[in-house]
């Protein structure tokens, strides 16, 4: 259409600007910039998480935080042990805690699905309005216990000294790091295209049209939205991982229904149920707070009206704006 | 002595029950009537509660305050449904999420910039300064005292107004059937504004009475609102009197956890441990009651009939 580009053409702008601006940052010696790119390769992780859900499920969750905190916490509780030297659990058998992240991922997005197994079968139950509540509800349980629970720091949070290590690698300069969430990002990516062009994924955005219709063919609706909701919270989980081993700090703000917000605001800042989306609107989002935070304390303000503005006259999100492509959502 | 305690906890429990009342009825009213979720209803409450500080700072009239508290919250209420929420109604309830999260970031920051980011002190008038005695036994807040009969008083006044009045009729009858009632020949946007600036009012006061107790500060909505949307969900959305009963469960709930969780435990576990794990139980009880209210009756315990 015109002079519109392609959403394909679009999508792998949008990747090479990610690869390329950092290691540009980090040749000319501009660590703060790298860092940023970090940081936006993680909040996409965590929306493209939500995305499975949200976009494609059509599942209002508003306690992906829970997800999120998670990550970060089982991070910071193994790395604490760790560096402690302090076992996690010592009866017949000692488990120490380690600061591997080849095995902190695997281990925060289990606890995580276990978690959102849990929380997906109840939730699941109801629909709309109290789907959105109970999600949130259920993320509000989390916060207040991290805050009221000691062990870990409670309100306060609990610092991770070092960051977690990678074999081969030296997570402590910055490109290394970005490096290693960029890389993850781009699997998911690849993974979440191709779960979505399958027999499961068809069934999910089939369900998001018309539920009865799905049931009545013979697919379990239940199974099949448990089963995305599980995947999305341990993608957001694995970004939750990254995002404390970036900061080397995990808080209760982890869980709070603003991060929750925050993540759906990515989704649909970028485009609601588009696989880029979330990376459009985590650059969106992290552009707005590092140039309109340099002019103003009050950027959220403006943050809010380009929210408003966005969900009220702009349903594509940045990318539907960009590329005038249609999507039925 | 410990049943004059438990009186105490009864009668703060009631206290914030009526708070919270208060800011629900707004919120199921609106969700009932207009099918909208309102996130930004506790930046109404925070709005009440600045103008009440504001104005009884600079005419040294609590009273004054209070009115403005009502007034301004109204006049923010009717200005943002009839220029964002209108638009709203026939979208799906991500929009409404989102659109009305956009509104907190908006107002919050408005309020930071207006008013600056240290908290404001509202002091309550000296009458209701110390205790009273009631039933001869128990010192009481004369200004919690205040708060309980206010509150009761303006939910009778809600139910009267809803059940006994014309406009309250009309306001029932566009909460079951909108086209209907619209082909009745009612201006029905004009009573959506209508519901909506009361809801704010609501709020509005809820925040200026509270905000006496407490501090007025910028994100004092939030947690409020997130306890006016758990009683919402256990009362039944859009019932008002769902909204009183789940309102005085969650503010019992809440206090009385909070009181004597820690104590019970201590019966059965080693103290220490037994006030860690009660005090962090206590604070997500009222979560685990939504849940399992949902579980058995997924509709709420009031369901609305529409």
């Amino acid at each position: 259409m015109g002079n519109y580009m392609s959403e394909k053409y679009l999508n792998r702008i949008m990747i090479a600007l990610l690869i390329v601006l950092p290691w540009l940052a980090h040749w000319l010696d501009e660590p703060y910039y790298v860092s940023l790119a970090t940081r936006v390769a993680i909040l996409a992780l965590a929306g493209v998480g939500l995305n499975l859900a949200l976009g494609l499920g059509g599942m209002i969750s508003f306690g992906h935080a829970a997800f999120f905190g998670i990550g970060g916490y089982v991070t910071g509780i193994l790395a604490s042990h760790a560096l402690n030297y302090e076992p996690i659990f010592s009866g017949f058998i000692s488990i120490p805690g380690t600061t591997q992240m080849l095995i902190i991922w695997p281990l925060a997005m289990l606890i995580a699905a276990i978690v959102a197994v849990f929380i997906g079968l109840l939730s699941l139950r109801t629909s709309g309005v109290y789907f959105i509540m109970i999600t949130l509800a259920f993320a509000q349980m989390i916060y207040y216990f991290s805050i009221s629970w000691p062990a870990y720091g409670g309100e306060d949070g609990l610092p991770i000294y070092m960051r977690n290590g990678f074999p081969g690698l030296n997570t402590l300069q910055p490109i290394q790091f970005f490096m290693i969430c960029c890389t993850l990002l781009l699997i998911v990516l690849w993974g979440v295209s191709r779960l979505q062009n399958s027999r499961f994924g068809n069934a999910l955005q089939a369900l998001r049209q018309n539920e009865t219709r799905v049931a009545s063919i013979g697919i379990n609706p239940l199974g099949i939205k448990l089963t995305a909701f599980v995947i999305s919270a341990t993608i957001t989980a694995l970004a939750g991982s990254l995002f404390a081993d970036l900061n080397r700090f995990v808080s209760p703000t982890m869980f709070s229904w603003h991060t929750s917000g925050q993540i759906m605001i990515f989704v649909i800042l970028g485009g609601l149920g588009r696989l880029y989306g979330p990376l459009a609107g985590a650059s969106l989002f992290i552009l707005c707070e590092a140039v309109l935070g340099g002019w103003t304390e009050y950027w959220q303000f403006f943050l809010g009206l380009l929210l408003l503005g966005v969900v009220l006259f702009a349903r594509g999100g940045l990318i539907g704006l960009l590329t005038r492509e249609q999507k039925n959502v | 002595m410990a049943t004059i305690l438990f009186l105490e906890q009864c009668l703060n429990g009631l206290q914030l029950g009526i708070m919270l009342f208060l800011m629900a009825a707004g919120l199921t009213l609106i969700f009932g009537v207009m099918g909208l979720i309102n996130l930004a209803h506790g930046s109404l409450y925070m709005i009440g509660a600045f103008a009440c500080a504001a104005v009884a700072s600079w005419t040294g009239s609590f009273i004054l305050g209070l009115v403005a508290s009502v007034v301004c919250a109204a006049v923010a209420g009717a200005l943002i449904e009839v220029g964002v929420m209108r638009r709203l109604y026939q979208r799906d309830h991500l929009d409404q999420v989102l659109a009305t999260f956009a509104l907190i970031l908006i107002s919050s920051e408005a309020m930071r910039w207006l008013f600056g980011s240290y908290p404001l002190y509202l002091d309550v008038p000296e009458v209701f300064y110390g205790a009273t005695n009631l039933f001869g036994v128990l010192q009481y807040s004369r200004y919690r005292l205040f708060i309980i009969v206010v509150g009761l008083l303006t939910a009778i006044g809600i139910y009267l107004l809803i059940n006994k009045t014309r406009i309250g009729m009309r306001i029932r009858a566009g909460a079951s059937d909108r086209q209907m009632t619209a082909a009745l020949g009612i201006n029905i946007s004009l009573i959506f504004t209508l519901v909506f600036a009361l809801g704010a009012a609501l709020a509005g006061f809820a925040g200026a009475l509270v905000g006496s107790i407490q501090s007025v500060d910028i994100g004092m909505g939030e947690p409020v609102l997130i306890l006016a949307f758990v009683v919402v969900v256990i009362g039944g959305i859009g019932s008002i009197r769902g909204a009183l009963v789940g309102a005085i469960i969650v503010g019992m709930v809440d206090t009385l956890g909070r009181g004597y969780l820690p104590q019970l435990l201590q019966l059965v576990l080693d103290p220490v441990f037994a006030n860690t794990l009660g005090a962090a139980l206590a604070s997500i009880a009222i979560y685990v009651l939504m849940i399992i209210v949902l579980i058995f009756k997924p509709q709420g315990l009031f369901p609305a009939h529409g």
